[in-house]
């Protein structure tokens, strides 16, 4: 009876052994863990963007499938106190972006080691207050307004067709007032601008000509698979939704993506790299990899993500770029009251607004 | 002989494990919670570990009793449809064969397996306007043209209570099958009617039963958090979604932490006065 624990013993040790031993082999292969969005974005990444750079550059990429929302930023910040990084190259979209500057939570990027960096709109490179680097940019993409085509079968020109009367009941539209950007939208639409948004009594002047379309939304969603859904039956016909996976769905459903008069929403998400990570040199070479137009176009045509370089230098012809983007100016997210000292008022007053 | 009965750490040892337990998995983060909600909210960043009530006094808004309120009367509402459907339900089902219990046990523990989001979308659809039931009323001629019942309140109750129902037959099942066959035989041997036996006996003698199924079915649906998104409209939005809203998408632990704190203490106030009713009345019943 006693032999069998012993034995048992022996091989734990054995096995514990040759793990040690073989471990430090493993380690001298050069790997990069790369935090990008779960679901859609890490699949396509896993199966377009990922293999190839390990071909190329020899790095192995680990892919970790982050949390959207702010849940990763709190990790990350959790992780980088216990001095450990989850992921050394993280995707993190422009609000988290700001969040994290204010502990110093990002890692100063030398742009002289990403020299693809000039390949890119200027709006894409993110930077600390003092005009260090500390983003740059990876993926970005549109939020327009759909429509499905049955219910609708003349396309809307502006988003302020979302407070036509005929709309009643009939409008999907995001929940919350930081991945809406519908202040933006209804102050470039009503208020000739963002600009509006920089006192309180400009949002609240905003907040309640939005007040004014909630008879016509049926659904505030968080969840963008149920408007998908409702969207291509018509049983929510019309919404503010990603151009992207619109354009994708317009193949087999009766759904049409329109950039308004005033300008798609553009959002983006930028590779950061925490402090706490040892992989630096590593980064870089993916960074400046990220900002190549060859990949810039694969992404295009593959995930359907608008370009973060200049148009001319992906080569993407006419139809390609439409299917991604627009050449009507863009409305820019103001990320900058979402973490400025109004964001808890703005939180609160949004809220308010449509739960009453 | 008797063995002497154990003593020191040998007495200990089997409570060692749950306490452990408890402790890691309960005390400790409950414990990280409370404090977060004292501590102090930076606005556009995360939080200080300065001590402040600040985010206690945050709480007392108009939108913060609304959606309490709220939160606690669906909660109530679904704990009241589970047993008052439920209960004659059970009480059928005890009164079958052996063999048709466990086919409708099976079938109730398989709709546990069912997660919310399947049973949310679900719920969505056969409300819908396009592909619902009321397509089916339509054929029937019941009804003029198809209409859309969800996201709306009624649609959020159905789905709350589909969730809750199987929890709620599996707990009223033992004290129901337990109960004496020969207190309603009796009952109705005296002259009683099959409903009065029903409402007078069988309803009377499992009181407790009822209110622990009624506390536990409060306290169960009170976390819902995923079907007021998907089956309500923002105003029916439950506390739970606030929270969340709170801690992941503003960053701001410390209120979210401190609204958590809050809405347990009343919900336990609640349970804790539910009992007392319950007990009070119960002894002078008899």
């Amino acid at each position: 009876m006693s032999t069998k624990p012993r034995l048992l013993w022996s091989i734990l040790i054995f096995c514990a052994a040759v793990a040690f031993v073989v471990q430090p082999g493993l380690a001298a292969e050069k790997t990069l863990k790369v935090g990008v969005y779960g679901g859609y974005f890490k699949d396509s990444f896993d199966k377009h963007i990922f293999p190839d750079f390990t071909k190329e550059t020899g790095i192995k990429v680990e892919s970790v499938a982050e949390p959207t929302g702010e849940a990763w930023l709190v990790q990350l910040e959790q992780a980088a106190k216990a001095g450990v990084a989850p992921a050394d190259v993280n995707m993190i979209a422009q609000v988290p972006m700001l969040r994290g500057q204010k502990t110093k939570l990002w890692a100063p990027l030398d742009l002289a080691k990403i020299p693809n960096h000039k390949n890119l709109l200027p709006v894409f490179v993110h930077k600390y207050p003092d005009g260090k680097v500390d983003g740059i940019g990876a993926v970005s993409w549109y939020i327009t307004l759909v429509s499905n085509t049955k219910v609708f079968p003349e396309a809307p020109k502006s988003w302020g067709d979302m407070w036509n009367a005929d709309k009643k009941d009939k409008l999907g539209l995001l929940a919350l007032v930081s991945n809406s950007f519908l202040l933006e939208v209804t102050a470039t639409t009503y208020f000739g601008g963002t600009k509006v948004l920089d006192t309180k009594e400009g949002i609240q002047k905003v907040l309640d000509k939005l007040a004014a379309v909630k008879p016509n939304v049926k659904l505030w969603y968080r969840d963008e698979a149920q408007f998908e859904q409702a969207l291509k039956s018509g049983e929510i016909p019309m919404g503010q939704y990603y151009h992207d996976v619109a354009t994708l769905a317009s193949k087999d459903h009766p759904v049409r993506s329109t950039f308004p008069k005033e300008g798609g929403v553009l959002d983006s998400g930028s590779w950061a790299v925490p402090k706490s990570s040892k992989k630096m040199e590593e980064a870089y070479v993916f960074i400046n990899y990220m900002c190549r137009p060859d990949i810039q176009k694969k992404l295009s045509l593959k995930v359907g993500t608008s370009p973060t370089v200049k148009k001319e230098l992906t080569g993407l012809t006419a139809e390609d770029f439409a299917a991604v983007s627009s050449d009507i100016k863009p409305i820019i997210p103001r990320y900058d009251i979402y973490t400025g000292p109004l964001s808890d008022w703005i939180n609160q007053k949004w809220t308010e607004m449509i739960t009453k | 002989m008797i063995e002497d009965k154990p003593k020191g750490l040998r007495a200990l040892l089997p409570i060692l494990y749950p306490a452990v337990t408890l402790v890691v998995f309960f005390v400790i983060p409950f414990g990280i919670m409370l404090a977060v909600s004292f501590f102090e909210r930076e606005p556009g960043g995360f939080y200080t570990t300065d001590f402040s009530i600040d985010n206690y006094g945050n709480l007392f808004t108009e939108l913060f009793g609304r959606v309490l309120v709220f939160s606690i009367f669906i909660s109530a509402l679904c704990a009241v449809i589970c047993v008052a459907v439920g209960f004659p339900f059970t009480y059928f089902i005890t009164r079958m064969r052996r063999k048709a219990q466990v086919v409708w046990l099976v079938i109730l523990v398989s709709v546990l397996s069912l997660s919310a989001v399947i049973v949310a979308f679900a719920w969505s659809l056969l409300l819908s306007q396009t592909a619902g039931i009321s397509n089916l009323f339509v054929w029937l001629g019941l009804m003029g043209k198809p209409v859309s019942w969800s996201p709306g309140f009624w649609a959020l109750t159905a789905g709350m209570c589909y969730i809750a129902f199987p929890y709620t037959v599996l707990v009223l099942y033992p004290p129901l099958s337990r109960l004496d066959p020969h207190l309603p035989e009796a009952a109705q041997t005296l002259g009683a009617s099959p409903v009065t036996t029903f409402f007078t006996v069988v309803l009377g003698s499992l009181r407790s039963a009822i209110v622990a199924t009624l506390i536990m079915v409060f306290a169960f649906t009170l976390g819902t958090y995923l079907i007021p998104q998907i089956l309500g409209r923002p105003q029916h939005w439950t506390l739970s979604v606030l929270i969340t809203d709170e801690a992941v998408y503003h960053s701001n632990l410390p209120l979210a932490s401190a609204m958590a704190v809050f809405f347990m203490v009343v919900s336990l106030a609640l349970v804790g006065l539910t009992m007392l009713i319950g007990k009070s009345r119960g002894p002078a019943a008899r």
